[in-house]
C-alpha cells in the first residue's frame, strides 16, 4: 500500500508505518515509555527526514499515551498533582530544548550530539535496569522472599526548599524535583524526538522514590503533554509535522498501546522491566556502533 | 594540450559556418506536468523527438543525443563526517549555492565519448562536471572532493543519475530516452534539456520544462503547514489525542 507524505516528500508503504506504530505503542502501553526513541530512528532509517521523523514521532506519542493514560486513569494510577508539576517543567524544557536544537543544528553537529545522548542515557538507564531486575528475578528463583525497596527520594531532592503533599504518590516533597525533573525530558524531547518515558520513570522511582502503582500512569499523563507542546513548537518552528505520517502511526500505536496496558497487568513488572532493558540496551549498542564504525555515507546535506 | 588550443581556435569558425546549416531538433516529452497526489510513487518520463536536416526533408546524419533532465537548485550545505577521538562527528563543510535537487542525464554513448572535457564543462555534460558554485575560496582539489561526495549521496538517493546508453536513436531521425522520477523529487521547474552533438560540437539545443507540482489534498496539507503553523499544529494535536481517545475508548467496550 503506497502512501505518499506530503511533508516529506517521500512515498512509502503504509502499512509498514503501520506496524512500525504498532510496535511502539505497545511498548508505551506496557512500560509507559513514549517510544519514540525507536519510532525516530526505524523512520530515519526508512528514508524519512530527520526533522520530520522527530516531529511527527512527537504526535504518535502524543496519541499513543493518550490511550495509555486513559488506560491507567480507569485504574486510579495517575497522580494529577505531580503530572501538573512535571507537565509545567517539560513545557519549559521544550522551549529550551528548541533554542539548543537551533544552536547545534547552526553548529552542524546536532547529529552526534543527538547519536550521544542516545548511547549515555539509553546505555545507562538500560544498564541499570537489568542489572535490578536480573538481581530481583535471581532472588525470586532462589525462593527468597524479595527484599522490599526501600522506597525513598534522593537525599538531594530533600535538601530542596519548599514541600508539598502528593498524596498518590505518598511524598511529602519540593516541587521543585519533579519541576526539574519535566525541564530536563522536555529538553530531551525536543532534542531527540523522544517522549522521555525511559528517563522520567527510573527518575521517578529512584530519586523522586514515587509509589510504584502511579509511576507509569503519571509518566504517560506527563509526556502526554509534553509531546503536544512539542508538536506545537515543531509545527510553528520547523514545519517538519507530518500530518499524513503521524496519522499512520498513530493507526498502529493507539491499538498497540491499549494491547500493550493488558499485558502489563499480567505480567511480571520485574519481566517487564528487563525486556524493556535489552530493548534500549540493544538500541544504545546500535547507536554506538553508529558511532564508532565508518558510516556508510560520510557526506550530509542541509539547506542553507 | 596543442590540440585543445587548435581546437579551441577553430571551434568558433565552425561554429559559425555549422551555425546556418544547423539541423532542426524538434523535442518532446510526454507529460510537461507532473502531478504529486496521494499515491505518487515516482514518475517515467519520456523524453522523445526528431532531428532532421536543415531543409527538413530528410534524417540528419551521425549525431549524437544527449538528454539533462534538471530539477530546481537549491543553495546547501555539505557536510563532511571525519573520525575525531573515536566517533565519526560532522568536521567539514562546504555550502554550495546552486545544487541541483535533481540531475539526470542520458545520452546515445557514453559522453566522454561524444565531447571533449572542456564541451562537457561548458554545458554541465556529465554528473563530475556540474556547476555547483562553492561559497567563499577554496582549493580546486577540495571543491572536487565535496562535489564527488554531493554527487555519490545524490546518486544513492535516486535523485542523480548518469547512463551512457541511455538514448535510442531511431532510424536516425527519432530519439528517445526514459528518466525515471524518483516518489522524493522537490517540486518546482525542471528542465529538460536535449543537446545535438556532432563531431564532439553541441549543433544545436533546445529546452523543455516539465511543471512538478503537489495537487489537490497534498498541496493543501503542504500549504498549510508552511503558512498556517498554529492551526496545522493544532489540528495535529487534536488528531493524535481524538485517535488515542477513541482507541480507548474502543478498547473498553471489548
Amino acid at each position: 500500500m503506497d502512501v505518499y507524505l506530503p511533508i516529506a516528500n517521500l512515498a512509502v508503504n503504509g502499512l509498514v508505518i503501520v506496524g512500525l506504530g504498532a510496535l511502539t505503542g505497545l511498548l508505551s502501553g506496557m512500560f509507559g515509555v513514549g517510544g519514540g526513541f525507536l519510532t525516530t530512528p526505524l523512520l530515519i532509517f526508512y528514508g524519512v527526514p530527520p526533522t520530520v521523523a522527530a516531529a511527527s514521532a512527537a504526535s504518535q506519542v502524543t496519541g499513543a499515551s493518550v490511550s495509555g493514560a486513559f488506560a491507567h486513569a480507569r485504574r486510579g494510577g495517575i497522580d494529577y498533582h505531580m503530572g501538573a508539576v512535571l507537565v509545567a517543567g517539560g513545557v519549559l524544557g521544550t522551549g529550551i530544548g528548541a533554542l539548543l536544537f537551533r544552536l547545534l543544528q547552526s553548529l552542524g553537529q546536532i547529529d552526534t550530539v543527538i547519536n550521544i545522548l542516545y548511547v549515555l542515557l539509553l546505555g545507562g538507564i538500560g544498564g541499570l535496569m537489568a542489572h535490578e531486575s536480573l538481581s530481583a528475578l535471581r532472588a525470586q528463583r532462589r525462593g527468597l522472599a524479595q527484599p522490599a525497596r526501600r522506597r525513598r527520594h534522593h537525599p538531594l531532592v530533600a535538601s530542596l526548599p519548599l514541600r508539598w503533599r502528593f498524596y498518590r504518590s505518598g511524598l511529602y516533597i519540593s516541587p521543585l524535583a519533579p519541576l526539574l525533573l519535566g525541564m530536563a525530558t522536555g529538553i530531551l524531547t525536543m532534542l531527540m524526538g523522544i517522549g522521555g518515558g525511559f528517563i522520567l520513570v527510573p527518575a521517578m522511582l529512584y530519586i523522586l522514590g514515587m509509589s510504584t502503582n502511579v509511576v507509569v500512569g503519571t509518566s504517560l499523563f506527563q509526556i502526554l503533554f509534553v509531546t503536544m507542546a512539542t508538536t506545537m513548537m515543531h509545527a510553528l518552528t520547523t514545519h517538519a509535522v507530518d500530518i499524513v505520517l503521524a496519522g499512520l502511526l498513530l493507526v498502529g500505536s493507539v491499538s498497540g498501546a491499549q494491547v500493550g496496558a493488558q499485558f502489563a497487568q499480567k505480567a511480571k513488572p520485574e519481566q517487564l522491566r528487563l525486556i524493556l532493558a535489552v530493548i534500549v540496551l540493544g538500541v544504545a549498542l546500535r547507536m554506538a556502533l553508529g558511532l564508532g564504525y565508518r558510516p556508510d555515507e560520510i557526506f550530509t546535506v542541509v539547506p542553507l | 594540450m596543442k590540440r585543445n588550443l587548435a581546437l579551441a581556435l577553430i571551434a568558433p569558425a565552425a561554429l559559425l559556418l555549422g551555425g546556418a546549416r544547423a539541423p532542426i531538433l524538434v523535442p518532446e516529452i510526454s507529460q510537461h506536468k507532473v502531478e504529486v497526489r496521494q499515491g505518487f510513487t515516482g514518475a517515467d518520463l519520456l523524453l522523445f523527438g526528431a532531428i532532421l536536416d536543415p531543409g527538413g526533408t530528410r534524417a540528419a546524419q551521425d549525431y549524437d543525443i544527449v538528454v539533462v533532465l534538471k530539477g530546481p537548485v537549491q543553495s546547501i550545505v555539505l557536510r563532511e563526517k571525519r573520525k575525531v577521538a573515536g566517533i565519526w562527528i560532522n568536521a567539514a563543510s562546504s555550502e554550495l549555492r546552486s545544487a541541483p535537487s535533481f540531475f539526470a542525464i542520458a545520452s546515445s554513448r557514453p559522453v566522454r565519448e561524444i565531447v571533449d572535457d572542456k564541451t562537457a564543462a561548458i554545458y554541465e555534460l556529465g554528473l563530475d562536471r556540474l556547476q555547483l558554485s562553492p561559497i567563499g575560496a577554496i582549493d580546486p582539489a577540495r571543491q572536487r572532493h565535496f562535489a564527488d561526495g554531493l554527487v555519490d549521496l545524490m546518486q544513492r538517493q535516486g535523485l542523480y543519475r548518469e547512463d551512457g546508453h541511455g538514448v535510442t536513436i531511431s532510424g536516425q531521425v527519432l530519439y528517445q530516452a526514459r528518466i525515471t522520477l524518483p516518489s522524493q523529487v522537490r517540486t518546482g521547474t525542471y528542465t529538460a534539456e536535449t543537446f545535438a552533438i556532432r563531431q564532439g560540437r553541441v549543433i544545436t539545443s533546445a529546452v523543455t520544462r516539465v511543471d512538478v507540482s503537489k495537487q489537490g489534498f497534498e498541496r493543501f496539507v503542504a500549504d498549510q503547514a508552511e503558512g498556517n503553523g498554529l492551526l496545522y499544529g493544532l489540528f495535529a494535536v487534536v488528531v493524535s489525542v481524538a485517535m488515542g481517545w477513541i482507541a480507548g475508548r474502543l478498547f473498553a467496550l471489548v
